[in-house]
């Protein structure tokens, strides 16, 4: 292959190419589209839930200043797609998604039944308030807790009994039960909801009859423009979807909302552009959350520190409506050698909105039970919980039976470790004092497949030497725009400063959904070959005008500082520029498609993590205090040291709020959420967040891509509750199985 | 939000006379709290009267006391050399509440007269009796983890936000207050209520009365004083139960203590009873730990407040302990 260029552009802890765009406000998000006769819209919420709506009076509303409209399943126009009772998307989920406005059904509190229309903000909030809706109620089931016994299988796995939701069994099922030391441990996981600093946002504006344009906060433009499409009946060309800048989306744009077709169908309505963007309040409603999880783990060890066995149960919340899944498991079958695995999967559909996927999904969730329970029979067996991994450490995937694509867990370990100082660590808990406060180590491990899938770029070379590159793909913080340009510079050789990447945008060549950690992988890949095909061009074009090109093989070829060269004599050279000068060419313009091999069949792919933390408890007052946090990633080659370092910290973080804070609070006696704004669903502060050590194995991985990466959004999350609540016990001796790890929950 | 007219006072008198004339309207300051209770339909008041340019922003000793006015900063008193020389229990409480932000904003008057922060309060989908009353209290049967443990009624069991009244309760501050029918000074003991049968009125305002300052007297408690709040996250959380402590001491022996605690009563709750016992005792962690005993006689728990019973006293001998320097 050609020997790379800019040898330090991959990994370099480049600056944002769109950071100063974002700090200076220049950066547009979805609400920010001021389109001429812009309205705005506010979503009314149900207050009960579960019933039917009697009546809605929006008399008072309708003669309030500067109101448009009033919208309900009374007066809504029909949605195409609402009547194939079929799910519009590939779906991230199961059964039909909420209808917006589409009959006076309740299935859920906060649930959207109404819309004001005005023409400012303020005047539709005001109004908002004006209409008054009359319910019939019907008795509601909210309660995870009395309602378990009727958890189901999912039906993708009554369908299918191959799939990873189905009931699984390596080895005898149960096997732990027979082992010399035994352990039965039940886990909660709150709902912990979806809190982006930017608000769920929409502005809506038909373009002609049947031309949609949207200006939508979503992790994917392209599945977006689809389920559009499907909705209103309309080719897909003719949805155009837009999402430039995201602020911060975590799974919760992963699906489409009904207040998205709600502002839509007024936008069609009115025949007017509308914004529309969710309260703090209705964040905590209408568009998804990390469900609310039970898990029950039974683990057996022989008394030398040999697992012999694990069974894990998870049931998880979801609506009534829709059933939404995700991998708790997955990791219990893979992560260690016990011989015995057995796993169990229920849903327990709820009168409450549908969950979604949320950072590090149901393997965070998963992780809190595994991780701590490998600390618990740890400590039964009087064995180090570092040393009792590394034991049971497996060095091929049990589960696929196959070799790990790469895999330095055992390193990561081992450093983390170190650099945790471990060595202080007491294995009697609540021997280790530093004044008033009890001191305690803990570590917890993630894993997450590491994915990749198809898709396309645009590459654009332009006669001044500079290249642009067009993908449909969205950035919801990671730095995906940064990335794509040090790996552009890297492989066609022109320096980032002269590298354009957009992004954001439907018209743009296919890009899946940014989740799942899979986006480097996915459009870095196309973006290689993009570059690999500009190369090729470029040197039959050079060969046509330099007769020394003729004949030459890539390999043999330099692309370096927008000149290509001879590696064995450098002095011939063309560059760019000139090539496109002598083609008369004003550009050289390709679409570039990519998608994985058959290295998947080959393989056992996935991502590692490993987070030590040391924590200070009060005994006293409950309050507990994260001292210290040490990451050490298994993700392949590292494109850019600062903003994937900026991500495990993000991940890290929010694995604070996990193990310490966050809970939605439901009154079961109304189907509400208490615990709705930042003043009582506390997520972390500044001073909540010590300084987090990230430490990068940057070993590549050339079998997942051939930037040798693995995704690491969703381990920088996995592991860190669990090293929390290790930690805690090892400080306190309290071993706390639901989460959030609260100062009551300590004194 | 409701429409509204504002208009802003530059004295005094003017905003007495403006709130007299008009049942519905409120005094606006920092709005740090009033806002967002518009926002969420909590309260609609249809005038405010903007007070902010009042002169009553002045922090001044006095020749036995301190007067703060009633609209000094929240940031601004806890920065005053004066403040930190002779009340460091008000500074650590008022750098204790809410954020930077929200401090820079919010005056003293205005953070006495903050409303509580029950989630059934905020939610006019949910009953609550102080918001409208009569609706029922929805947190005596439902979530109550925040919620008191004294001084309750069961028509309301919600707690008082403050963190700065807790101080000022624990340093005896008088607050004095012009009205239709002219000055007044009332004790801070006197200033919050409990909730009876009307938890729709916090305080012993009258209609039409404007706070504009608080007077706290001289006393001897700048060594020994330390305010201790307990909370889920570091900063920028109410309190689960925080502790105001200040003691006189003189040979290791409390000649004087005041204890005040704040998130436990819908008033910051004075321990007077525990104060008493500590009068002449000497400093010891069993001294502390009695005192805390008798300061929790006849608290109360509910289904989800029941740590409170037992995170309040250790709260109190943490706090004692730490303004003794014991710890």
């Amino acid at each position: 292959m050609s020997r790379l260029i800019f040898d330090k552009v991959i990994g370099d802890p480049m600056n944002r190419v769109d950071g100063r765009m974002k700090v200076t406000g220049a950066a547009k998000y979805s609400a920010e589209y001021a389109l001429p006769g812009l309205v705005h819209g506010v979503i009314i919420s149900s207050t009960i839930a579960k019933g039917r709506i009697k009546a809605i009076d929006s008399k008072a509303a309708l003669s309030a200043p500067g109101v448009l409209a009033v919208i309900s399943h009374e007066n809504a126009i029909k949605v195409p797609g609402f009547a194939d009772n079929e799910h519009p998307t590939e779906p991230p989920t199961g059964g039909q998604p909420l209808r917006a406005f589409y009959d006076n059904k309740v299935y859920s509190n906060g649930q959207p039944v109404a819309m004001v229309v005005a023409d400012t903000l303020e005047r539709a909030r005001y109004a908002a308030r004006l209409v008054k809706i009359q319910y019939n109620e019907d008795k509601h089931k909210t309660d995870f807790d009395t309602n378990k016994a009727q958890s189901v299988l999912p039906s993708q796995a009554k369908k299918n009994p191959k799939s990873p939701l189905a009931d699984y069994t390596r080895g005898v099922k149960d096997g732990y039960k027979t082992a010399p030391v035994k352990l039965e441990l039940e886990y909660i996981q709150p709902t912990e909801v979806h809190n982006p600093m930017e608000l769920q946002a929409i502005t809506a504006f038909w373009e002609a009859e049947d031309k949609l344009t949207v200006y939508d906060k979503v992790q994917g433009t392209k599945p977006t423009q689809q389920a559009f499409a499907k909705e209103w009946k309309l080719p897909v060309q003719n949805v155009r979807v837009i999402s430039e800048f995201v602020g911060g989306a975590f799974g919760n744009g992963l699906h489409n909302w009904p207040h998205e077709t709600a502002a839509i169908i007024a936008a069609k309505m009115l025949d007017r552009p509308i914004r529309l963007m969710l309260t703090r309040e209705q964040m905590f409603f209408m568009v998804g959350y990390r469900p609310y999880t039970w898990q029950k783990i039974g683990i057996g060890a022989s008394p030398d520190g040999k697992i012999l066995g694990i069974t894990h149960e998870s049931i998880g919340q979801t609506s009534s409506y829709e059933e939404f899944t995700e991998s708790t498991l997955q990791q219990t079958r893979m992560m260690y050698t016990s011989p015995n695995v057995s796993t169990v999967y229920r849903l327990l559909p709820l009168d409450v909105s549908t969950p979604i996927w949320m950072r590090g999904p149901g393997e965070a969730t998963g992780a809190f039970a595994l991780e701590s329970a490998m600390d618990e029979i740890a400590f039964a067996l009087n064995i180090d919980p570092v040393e009792f991994r590394l034991m049971n450490h497996t060095d091929t995937d049990p589960d696929k039976k196959l070799p790990w694509s790469t895999k330095y867990l055992k390193e990561c370990i081992q450093t983390g470790a170190e650099k945790i100082g471990w060595k202080d660590r007491a294995l009697k808990p609540g021997t280790v004092r530093s004044g008033e406060w009890l001191i305690g180590f803990g570590m917890g491990v993630g894993t997450f497949g590491a994915h990749r899938g198809a898709a396309a770029v645009r590459a654009k070379l332009m006669a001044n030497g500079s290249i642009l590159f067009q993908s449909a793909v969205t950035d919801i913080g990671p730095g995906t725009g940064t990335a794509m340009v040090q790996i552009a510079s890297e492989h066609i050789g022109i320096p980032p400063e002269k590298i354009t990447f957009q992004l954001g945008n439907s018209d743009f060549p296919q890009a899946p959904n940014q989740g799942g950690s899979a986006i480097v992988a996915t459009v870095g890949s196309a973006v290689v070959a993009a570059c690999t095909h500009i190369k090729e061009k470029l040197l039959t074009m050079a060969a046509a005008s330099e007769k020394r090109f003729t004949g030459v093989k890539m390999e043999d070829v330099l692309f370096d500082k927008g000149e290509l060269s001879l590696a064995k004599s450098p002095s011939v050279k063309m560059s760019y520029i000139d090539i496109l000068k002598k083609q008369k060419l004003t550009e050289l313009d390709i679409i570039q498609d990519s998608k994985p091999g058959e290295e998947g069949s080959k393989y056992s792919k996935y991502s590692f993590s490993v987070h030590f933390v040391k924590v200070m408890v009060h005994p006293v007052t409950g309050r507990v205090k994260v001292d210290k946090v040490v990451s050490c990633i298994d993700a392949g080659t590292i494109i850019n040291k600062k903003t994937a370092a900026n991500q495990i910290i993000g991940g890290v973080t929010g694995g604070i709020g996990m193990a310490l804070q966050e809970a939605a609070v439901m009154d079961h006696r109304f189907g509400r959420y208490v615990t709705k704004d930042f003043a009582d669903y506390h997520v972390p502060v500044h001073a909540d967040v010590p300084k987090v050590e990230v430490y990068f194995t940057d070993k590549p991985d050339y079998i997942v891509d051939p930037m040798g990466t693995k995704g690491l959004g969703e381990i920088a999350i996995i592991g860190v509750a669990p090293a929390i609540a290790n930690a805690v016990f090892n400080a306190t001796g309290k071993r706390i199985r639901e989460l959030p790890i609260t100062p009551d929950k300590l004194i | 939000m409701n429409q509204f007219s504002y208009i802003r006072v530059n004295q005094q008198q003017a905003a007495v006379d403006a709130i007299r004339k008009d049942k519905a309207a409120m005094f606006i300051a920092g709005g740090t709290n009033l806002t967002d209770l518009m926002k969420r339909g909590i309260v609609s008041p249809e005038r405010l009267i903007d007070i902010n340019r009042l002169p009553l922003k002045e922090i001044k000793a006095e020749k036995n006391f301190i007067r703060i006015g009633a609209l000094a900063l929240n940031s601004v008193v806890a920065e005053n050399s004066l403040i930190q020389k002779r009340l460091p229990l008000l500074v650590q409480a008022l750098n204790s509440g809410a954020s930077a932000q929200i401090r820079n904003m919010a005056t003293v008057g205005g953070n006495m007269l903050q409303r509580t922060r029950c989630h059934y309060f905020y939610d006019t989908a949910l009953p609550c009796n102080k918001r409208q009353p009569g609706s029922g209290c929805g947190a005596l049967e439902g979530f109550n983890r925040m919620h008191a443990i004294f001084g309750f009624s069961d028509k309301c069991i919600a707690v008082h936000p403050s963190d700065m009244s807790v101080a000022l309760m624990a340093l005896d501050a008088t607050v004095l207050v012009t009205g239709p029918k002219g000055e007044r000074r009332i004790p801070f003991s006197d200033f919050h209520r409990l909730p009876g049968d009307r938890p729709e009125t916090d305080t012993n305002l009258q209609p039409g009365e404007l706070i504009l300052a608080v007077d706290i007297p001289d006393a001897p408690f700048a060594q020994y004083a330390h305010y201790l709040k307990v909370r889920e996250r570091a900063s920028y959380a109410f309190a689960l139960v925080s502790v105001a402590a200040a003691l006189h001491i003189e040979k290791n022996v409390i000649r004087e203590a005041r204890l005040a605690m704040g998130g436990v009563a819908h008033k910051p709750w004075r321990l007077t009873e525990a104060e008493k016992y500590l009068a002449g005792k000497a400093v010891s962690e069993t001294n502390f730990t009695e005192a805390a005993k008798i300061a929790m006689q006849g608290a109360k728990a509910f289904k989800h407040n029941a740590f409170k019973l037992k995170l309040g006293p250790n709260s109190i001998v943490q706090a004692l302990k730490t303004a003794s320097k014991l710890s």
